[in-house]
């Protein structure tokens, strides 16, 4: 009988449900990487979007020197990122400060203190770099859906700089994100209660035998694994708390401090005896409610971000939920029979995700060729679209969907197309144009005929329908048109070139579907 | 009517909601919308006094408090500060305080002339040692804690909650503006989500600016409303909607401040800032809070100088705001609350310079304060590790904003009762 995970009949992926495809799973494509994928076919094609190469070992810090270090191995790597930016005083430097304040001698306590704000400085700058280095990482990647899935886990595990200032404890945690983004579930879950960033967004570090703090036990459930209300009580809470008591960090390693845990009896979810972290972890695992939490959450992601699903969309995530607990938490093979179904590519589903500030960016620089421009200027315009990246809002993450959208970032989201389309800036005043120049003209190549002739309509027709994810509405067409009319009386033939299709991207940019894929 | 371009301004002329609500409001609001019929300024709740606005001004980086109110009567200020202390009025050198209070030992700052006018004018509630509990000594951590009015620093702004629990489960439409790079964690409610722009100039398409031929079909794409066809409730419906209302807020704010201002203001950040805030009341813009910001006073090192400047850049802002809406007439409806995230240490460092510290005075400004200095001045000897001990809870300075002079349910919107500051006339 079919259901929304039906798989798609093969003759049914065509150019749209390729493009659809790359740009869920990814971050879009251009018009040539599109037709690749469909003569792949979906299988070819989902064996390279889903089944992408994660075996290499890959720990923060260690990089293959025969790679190049964006293509191949972790991001934030030596050399390009240093670990020890933010690091405890040394044992001489603490007893400078104790015989300075011992004696009032104030210059050395100011001298002191004058190199830890330049440490919290430098410290800030790396994260800085790291932003701009993970965005371009996205751009670049063969790999598409391993920077989304770190993408998405990094808005499901959310954790703030702003809150544990330490560059490199952000950069441990999303390596951890990117090396097991697509493997099972729990590896994620017991690599978050071990991670020195989240330990210390939410207080875990103070986390004590006789002083239980509930914060990261509290959100484990709520946030990270079976949603608020979802299957468990405020017992469970105070119980898994103690669990977790003992669980902080030294330097910049996970570290469990026997002495602080709480070795008592406990009972939670059903659990009983001297449960500690993993055990907590396990319990939690076990839940039916974890794995429909979970999978609610891959659907607003990948399929359908709307307000209230519909009723297909609810029977999906029910079967979605179900498939990923058959998988045993396995998280790629789940996905790949999500990109599989015919549900994914229904109409309902198509255009119907808004995208986030980052895929906005990084799908027009990808879809379109653009240049990539100024990583910098792009994390800015990020920022004032609501999301820079190792920033989320909250524990909670981004919401997305219709959050991303008002009036003030809408004109931000169509005015950092035209910087990437022309190279002017988003911001201030400065509108020189950026030495990259861009040449769209690959986009429409394919359609030349035989004498190298292009036909304008349908050269328009189809940019306007590949920029906007797939289908254009016959009101922009007639738009379209009446704009190049406007510009050009005569000569119809030639009308197209290379700057009326920057200034047509232009427009498709700020139309209000542009903001969907 | 969604086909029809303008849509939203013709709704806006009868005092209706936004058009990306337009489909989901429910009816009992578009009625009370439409019962304040031809006035722009959108009254949701019967008796509240819709006319009233609150500016917020933020000093960002910890202003040194000490060093603004300065409280010369007590010889443990120049003793734990014998370079940077700020001379007792009528005493020698370059830096000589304006007399506040005599009574209380307090002046001002020599360089917040233009406030110390507003002050003796009776427009200036000064209110002093403003902190709460266990200070926390992060900048971010401190600004959370301030712009979330909770002390766990969580959750939405309380500017945000002020509008989320007046405005009937539905956002007004620029009924906040933030004038600054992103709109601040205050503002932010569950609902109630803040315009905020830097350059007013830069709120709108800048497609226009590459060729005039651009314009025409910018405006029949994002003034369309949504197409037919799109089915309603959907992402892009929504979507096609949210398009119009920017466009309508764009040429409303673009239009208010292209007038020149009634009076000069200094040319530096705050002040174009404040220029923007008073251009946009005297248009008539329905916003309730605006909201300002200006960095710079992290001063752990040689402020003296550089502490004055920052301090005149206020005052001057501040004042000529002032006079603005005097002019405008709008004097009676604008109050004005100044403040930092914490305020520094009261022994200067080795550097000429001062430490984060804890409390610190706030102003208040405006025709509708109580004038004078409120509260006793923090003792400068009596420390906790070093640091002044707060005598008013910043919540009640916020619950007499929001109580006293907005008419909104204080306690509700700060999730606890906090007395009333009393720093506005109810």
């Amino acid at each position: 009988m079919e259901h929304p995970l039906t798989p798609l009949l093969k003759k049914d992926f065509d150019f749209a449900a390729a493009l659809h495809l790359l740009n869920r799973a990814g971050f879009g494509g251009t018009p040539q990487q599109v037709q690749a994928l469909v003569e792949m076919g979906l299988d070819g094609a989902l064996d390279v979007l889903v089944e992408y190469d994660t075996s290499e070992p890959r720990k923060p810090g260690e990089r293959s020197e025969t790679e190049p270090p964006r293509d191949r191995g972790p991001l934030f790597a030596n050399g390009e990122f240093r670990p020890d930016v933010l690091r405890e005083p040394t044992p001489e430097e603490r007893e400078a400060l104790r015989r300075a304040r011992t004696q009032g001698d104030e210059e050395t306590i100011a001298r002191l203190e004058a190199m830890r704000q330049q440490r919290e400085r430098d410290d800030r700058a790396q994260l800085a770099l790291m932003q701009k280095s993970w965005l371009q990482r996205m751009i670049e990647t063969p790999r598409p859906l391993e920077e989304k899935l770190t993408l998405f886990w990094h808005g499901h595990f959310a954790t703030g700089y702003r809150t544990i200032e330490n560059s490199w404890h952000m950069a441990l945690q999303n390596e951890m994100f990117r090396r097991y983004g697509s493997g099972e579930f729990q590896t994620l879950v017991r690599g978050i209660i071990s991670d020195p960033a989240m330990l210390r967004y939410l207080d875990n570090n103070q986390n004590r035998r006789r002083s239980p703090n509930e914060n990261l036990a509290r959100e484990l459930l709520e946030l990270f694994t079976l949603g608020e209300g979802n299957g468990y009580s405020e017992r469970d809470i105070k119980e898994g708390a103690r669990a977790l008591t003992g669980r902080t960090y030294r330097g910049n390693d996970f570290f469990f401090d026997k002495d602080q845990f709480d070795a008592g009896p406990k009972s939670i979810l059903g659990k009983n005896g001297n449960l500690d972290g993993n055990a907590f972890v396990a319990a939690i695992l076990e839940r039916p409610e974890c794995p429909q939490y979970i999978a609610r959450k891959f659907y607003r992601f990948f399929v359908n971000d709307a307000p209230k699903l519909s009723r297909d969309g609810e029977e999906c995530v029910v079967r979605l939920a179900q498939e990923f607990r058959r998988n045993e938490g396995r998280i790629r093979p789940t996905l790949r029979t999500l990109f599989r179904s015919r549900h994914f590519y229904a109409p309902e589903n198509r255009l119907a995700v808004i995208k986030s500030p980052t895929q906005l960016m990084v799908q027009t620089v990808r879809s379109l060729g653009t240049p990539p421009r100024e990583m910098k200027s792009l994390i800015d315009a990020g920022d004032l679209m609501g999301q820079q990246l190792f920033q989320p809002p909250s524990v909670k993450g981004w919401d997305g969907g219709r959050a991303w959208i008002n009036t003030a970032t809408l004109f931000v989201r169509q005015n950092i197309v035209i910087y990437l389309v022309t190279g002017r800036r988003p911001q201030g005043f400065d509108w020189s144009e950026s030495e990259m120049s861009y040449d769209s003209l690959p986009l429409v190549e394919h359609l030349r005929d035989a004498r190298g002739g292009l036909e304008t309509s349908e050269a328009m027709r189809v940019l306007a329908s590949f920029a906007l994810g797939g289908s254009v509405a016959p009101e922009r067409l007639a738009q379209l048109e009446a704009f190049l009319d406007n510009l050009d009386s005569s000569g119809r033939a030639t009308a197209i070139t290379n700057d009326r299709i920057k200034a047509l991207l232009c427009l498709i940019g700020a139309m209000p579907e542009y903001q969907l894929c | 009517m969604q086909n029809t371009p303008f849509t939203r301004r013709l709704f806006l002329q009868r005092g209706c909601a936004l058009a990306s609500l337009a489909a989901t409001v429910p009816c009992f609001i578009e009625r009370s919308a439409l019962g304040v019929l031809g006035n722009p300024l959108l009254s949701s709740n019967p008796g509240v006094p819709d006319h009233r606005i609150l500016v917020v001004v933020q000093l960002g980086g910890g202003n040194d408090g000490l060093n603004t109110v300065i409280p010369y009567g007590d010889p443990a200020y120049f003793n734990a500060r014998p370079q940077i202390a700020v001379q007792a009025p009528g005493g020698t050198g370059n830096t000589v305080a304006l007399q506040l209070d005599q009574n209380a030992g307090v002046g001002l700052h020599p360089a917040m002339t233009s406030l110390k006018e507003l002050y003796d004018e009776g427009l200036v509630s000064v209110v002093q040692g403003v902190g709460y509990p266990n200070p926390n000594r992060s900048h971010f951590t401190s600004m959370d804690i301030w712009q979330t009015g909770r002390l766990d620093a969580k959750g939405s702004g309380w500017i945000g909650r002020y509008f989320d629990a007046t405005c009937n489960g539905t956002p007004i439409p620029e009924g906040s503006v933030a004038v600054g790079r992103t709109a601040p964690l205050a503002m932010e409610g569950n609902i109630q989500k803040p315009i905020s722009f830097e350059n007013p100039a830069l709120f709108r398409w800048l497609g226009e600016d590459l060729h005039g031929s651009m314009k025409d079909p910018y405006d029949a794409i994002n003034r369309a409303g949504s197409l037919a066809g799109t089915p309603a409730e959907t992402q892009k419906d929504f979507l096609m909607r949210t398009a119009l209302d920017a466009q309508v807020a764009s040429e409303r704010i673009l239009a208010a401040v292209a007038k020149q201002p009634l009076v000069r203001y200094p040319d530096h950040a705050l002040a174009r800032q404040l220029r923007t805030v008073g251009a946009m009341i005297r248009d008539g813009m329905p916003t309730r809070v605006y909201y300002a910001t200006m960095g710079g006073f992290d001063t752990h090192s040689a402020q003296a100088g550089r502490h004055g400047q920052l301090l005149r850049q206020v005052s001057e802002s501040v004042a000529a705001f002032q006079r603005d809406l005097k002019e405008q007439g709008n004097a009676e409806r604008v109050v004005t609350l100044v403040f930092s995230e914490f305020g520094r240490r009261v022994k200067q460092n080795g550097s000429g310079g001062t430490d984060h510290g804890t409390a610190a005075p706030v102003f208040v400004i405006g025709a509708g304060v109580k004038p004078g200095v409120v509260g006793r001045h923090p003792s400068l000897v009596d420390l906790d590790q070093g640091d002044l001990k707060f005598g008013v809870d910043f919540r009640s300075v916020y619950a007499s904003l929001l109580g006293d002079w907005m008419k909104a349910p204080a306690d509700q919107i700060l999730r606890g009762q906090f007395a009333s500051a009393g720093v506005v006339r109810a």
